[in-house]
């Protein structure tokens, strides 16, 4: 049945995204937009997209007159807006990706380029270069959040001795049990090469020599008949609550939206996480190009990337917002500790090497594609 | 009179030929036949603009992208040029470099689709992993060098341009059509001096696949055959009404949604699914123990053959349905066995079904793709579920095409040995 349940989660994701893009704006209040039309906004699903259409959709609508937005699910990858632009029919006006997508798409030529001179200031004034954090601003795209892959467990299925590092994920003796990971050769080696006892630091380093690599897959061979592996985000919360398996890879955010919002007995273990950023950007020749772009500028202001954190456990990527996160959006929650960028849970953590998986995504895919179908 | 009986002779003929406007009769039928035949043609020319639009060009395509791919020379044409005539010893000369230095710090500046440093970074890349930011970010700098030496500058800003395998691969990488990607499709490789080998072992993925397709697709054909052949039997030989009935059953499932049937097969299989509580409660298996009957090859066999069994039933259908019963009480009264008269006589005139229900079954499952996608799991993967991820995923859509490529000469060649075997004549699809 988890099939099924996952399924009608995402259904419910796009349900009340769908719902919110139908409350078109009344106010007509035309500041942040020059032009109206429709905008396709393409994010991940689920409880990410929810804080989207709370923290940006919504007040876009209400200061932008005759704009609308149609919220659209993806699973990641630049496959479709490389289509879209080379077939040169471009549906998608903005799209979420990932940081390794956002770099492989700019060099490719799929998107616009973005200038970083005529972001909005931030709140207190400095000029979006100074408060972006370091390592958000690219030619073609711009950072929203940092958000993290970790681990997390049921509490009720494990007590006392609770999993606390890397390396106990990857220990069946003292934890039996299936465990899940995200299908793909990317933070699982990263993860396997921490178990193995590399230090965080030299993980990457590690991962360019042979002997590493063989080191991560072979860290990996652990486990792997013990392994339920998921592809879409809103899974490993599912798998955990179904109890298919113990402990599970997720998304921070998703986990924390699942002991929040649902109560669910899920724990963290920020040992060893990896964190990246999602970031906006605009395939090349869209017809609503400006419109996309305003809300682009828009959605990465300082009180939208500030209020989105109230909504999921995602840390924004300017400064000045980072002052302005509060509780969560309806519950006495300090959002500011579920960060992955606070200090308390960056100890022993990992930034997502994107030029690493620019370079080798492709033949790790190879050895892993190979190393899964053995069996 | 021999006059008269000679013309007399020869009129009828002439006039036997020639139509009243005197054009011979021949011609004439001629014309209204071609006329006939156009005008039947035209009544199919929308099929075949279509077949052409939707199917004959985009293969077509498809087939092409597989050798040609001409982002190299877009995107450097000046040093592909150049390159050509380097005879692959050592290090290119340094005109070669001056020019590549030059080209490349003009491609930067290009944003066209298709036309980027990025693009030829991810052609390179595909043949040395890891070299797609030796080349972003080389054509980054390479702007700065103004003044030859231009091979010093160049290893200057990375000394992996010293490596003689790189300009080998830029040199194939910037001709228009290339073997690069059939070989990869074999799981082969050019070497750093341009010998064929075979991938290391850890990175073999695409032969073993194919012939795991290729199994699995007579496995499930041949059990497809197992179950369907007493099926169809039984409704060729009940009475009409109980046999439409049975029949609806069999079509049932065969208009229902694939995703609906396959979803379903889920709910049914997996670790906490009806059949392994059913296992559970019957206490075949204790409830630690519970089967993996989904997520892996075993999932992707049960769900295909399901799916697949009309196709086998319908063609076996229609030609029972066709031999009399007549033949059988015939063979028996003549002092045959059951079996014997099955064997020699029913089972031959089943062939022609038999073969049509096993081609469409083989042929539809080797290329079979959403099934072993939803519930194939791991181990349980075709080689059209690797297709759909270098055109969806990896983007390398060269590759893509080149897999297909395969499939389909291999499709074609079984259909070749099947018509050799069976004869296409031989064919009743019902």
């Amino acid at each position: 049945m988890k099939f099924t349940k996952s399924l009608a989660i995402t259904a419910l994701g796009l349900g009340t995204a769908l719902a919110a893009t139908a409350t078109t704006a009344t106010v007509a209040n035309a500041k942040a937009c020059g032009k109206a039309g429709e905008l396709t906004i393409v994010s991940w699903g689920g409880a990410y997209t929810k804080s989207q259409v709370e923290a940006y959709h919504k007040p876009f609508l209400k200061d932008c007159a005759g704009a609308k937005i149609k919220s659209q699910d993806y699973s990641g990858g630049i496959a479709e807006i490389k289509a879209q632009v080379e077939g040169k029919k471009v549906s998608w006006d903005i799209v979420d990706v990932e940081l390794s997508d956002a770099i492989r798409a700019c060099d490719e030529g799929l998107l616009e380029t973005i200038d970083h001179a005529k972001l909005p200031k931030g709140d207190n004034g400095a000029v979006a270069t100074d408060d972006f954090l370091k390592g958000t601003l690219y030619d073609c795209a711009v950072a929203n959040i940092v958000w993290s892959t970790i681990f997390a467990y049921d509490t009720t299925k494990i007590k006392g001795d609770v999993p606390k590092t890397m390396a106990d994920f990857f220990d069946l003796k003292k934890w039996p049990g299936k465990r899940g990971m995200r299908k793909g050769a990317k933070v699982n080696l990263e993860f396997a090469l921490m178990a193995d006892g590399v230090a965080a630091k030299d993980v990457y380093k590690a991962l360019e020599t042979k002997a590493g690599l063989d080191r991560a897959f072979k860290k990996l061979d652990t486990i792997k008949s013990s392994v339920v592996w998921w592809t879409a985000g809103a899974q490993p919360p599912q798998l955990l609550a179904d109890g298919e398996v113990l402990m599970t890879t997720a998304y921070n955010g998703r986990i924390f939206n699942a002991v929040a919002g649902e109560g669910k007995p899920f724990a963290i273990v920020w040992d060893g996480q990896i964190w990246d950023l999602d970031l906006w950007v605009i395939p090349k020749g869209g017809p609503n190009k400006d419109l996309a772009m305003d809300f682009l500028k828009y959605s990465t202001g300082t009180k939208p990337l500030a209020a989105q954190a109230s909504y999921i456990s995602y840390g924004p990527a300017r400064k000045s917002s980072s002052s302005l996160v509060g509780k969560y959006h309806n519950k006495d929650i300090d959002m500011g500790p579920q960060m992955p960028t606070a200090p308390n849970n960056l100890k022993n953590a990992v930034q997502s090497n994107f030029s690493f998986w620019a370079d080798n995504a492709d033949q790790l895919k190879e050895r892993f594609n190979a190393w899964l179908a053995k069996g | 009179m021999s006059d008269a009986a000679a013309t007399s002779q020869s009129t009828p003929r002439d006039a036997l030929l020639v139509a009243s406007d005197g054009v011979p009769l021949k011609v004439k039928l001629a014309k209204t036949t071609a006329a006939a035949r156009r005008r039947a043609f035209l009544l199919t020319l929308p099929l075949v603009l279509f077949v052409l639009i939707s199917f004959v060009f985009p293969i077509g395509e498809m087939l092409v992208r597989s050798f040609h791919n001409p982002v190299g020379g877009n995107v450097v044409p000046a040093f592909a040029e150049s390159i050509a005539k380097w005879d692959g010893k050592g290090l290119p000369s340094e005109e070669v470099f001056e020019v590549f230095v030059k080209d490349l710090a003009r491609a930067r500046k290009v944003r066209d689709v298709g036309k980027t440093v990025g693009n030829l970074a991810t052609r390179v890349n595909y043949e040395i992993p890891g070299s797609r930011s030796l080349i972003t970010k080389s054509a980054r700098k390479v702007g700065k060098i103004k003044n030859p030496p231009y091979k010093d500058a160049l290893l200057a800003i990375d000394k992996r341009w010293s490596n003689p395998h790189v300009w080998l691969v830029l040199q194939r990488a910037t001709t228009d059509y290339t073997l690069s990607f059939y070989l990869a499709a074999l799981d082969r490789r050019y070497d750093k001096t341009n010998n064929i080998v075979q991938a290391d072992e850890l990175y073999r993925i695409y032969i073993p696949i194919l012939l795991k397709t290729l199994w699995l697709s007579a496995l499930i054909t041949f059990l497809c055959f197992m179950l369907a052949y007493p099926v169809a039997y039984l409704l060729s030989t009940l009475p009409l009404r109980t046999s439409n009935l049975l029949m609806i059953l069999v079509l049932l499932p065969f208009w229902t949604s694939l995703l609906v049937r396959t979803t379903a097969w889920i709910a049914m299989l997996q670790t906490q699914g009806v059949l392994n509580d059913v296992f559970v409660s019957l206490r075949l298996i204790g409830n630690e123990d519970r089967i993996q009957l989904i997520y892996n090859q075993t999932g992707t066999i049960i769900a295909m053959v399901h799916i697949l069994l009309p196709f086998m039933i319908l063609p076996l259908y229609s030609v029972m349905k066709t031999i009399p019963p007549s033949y059988m009480r015939a063979a028996r009264s003549m002092g045959a066995s059951q079996t014997y008269a099955f064997i020699r006589i029913y089972f031959p005139q089943t062939l022609p079904g038999i073969a049509a229900g096993t081609l469409l079954v083989f042929i539809l499952a080797i290329g079979y793709y959403i099934t072993p996608a939803l519930v194939g799991g791991n181990d349980g993967l075709l080689i059209s579920n690797l297709i759909a991820d270098h055109i969806k995923s990896t983007l390398n859509w060269s590759l893509g095409a080149a897999l297909g490529s395969i499939l389909l000469v291999i499709v074609l060649m079984l259909y070749w040995l099947y018509n050799r075997l069976v004869g296409i004549d031989n064919l009743k699809f019902g």
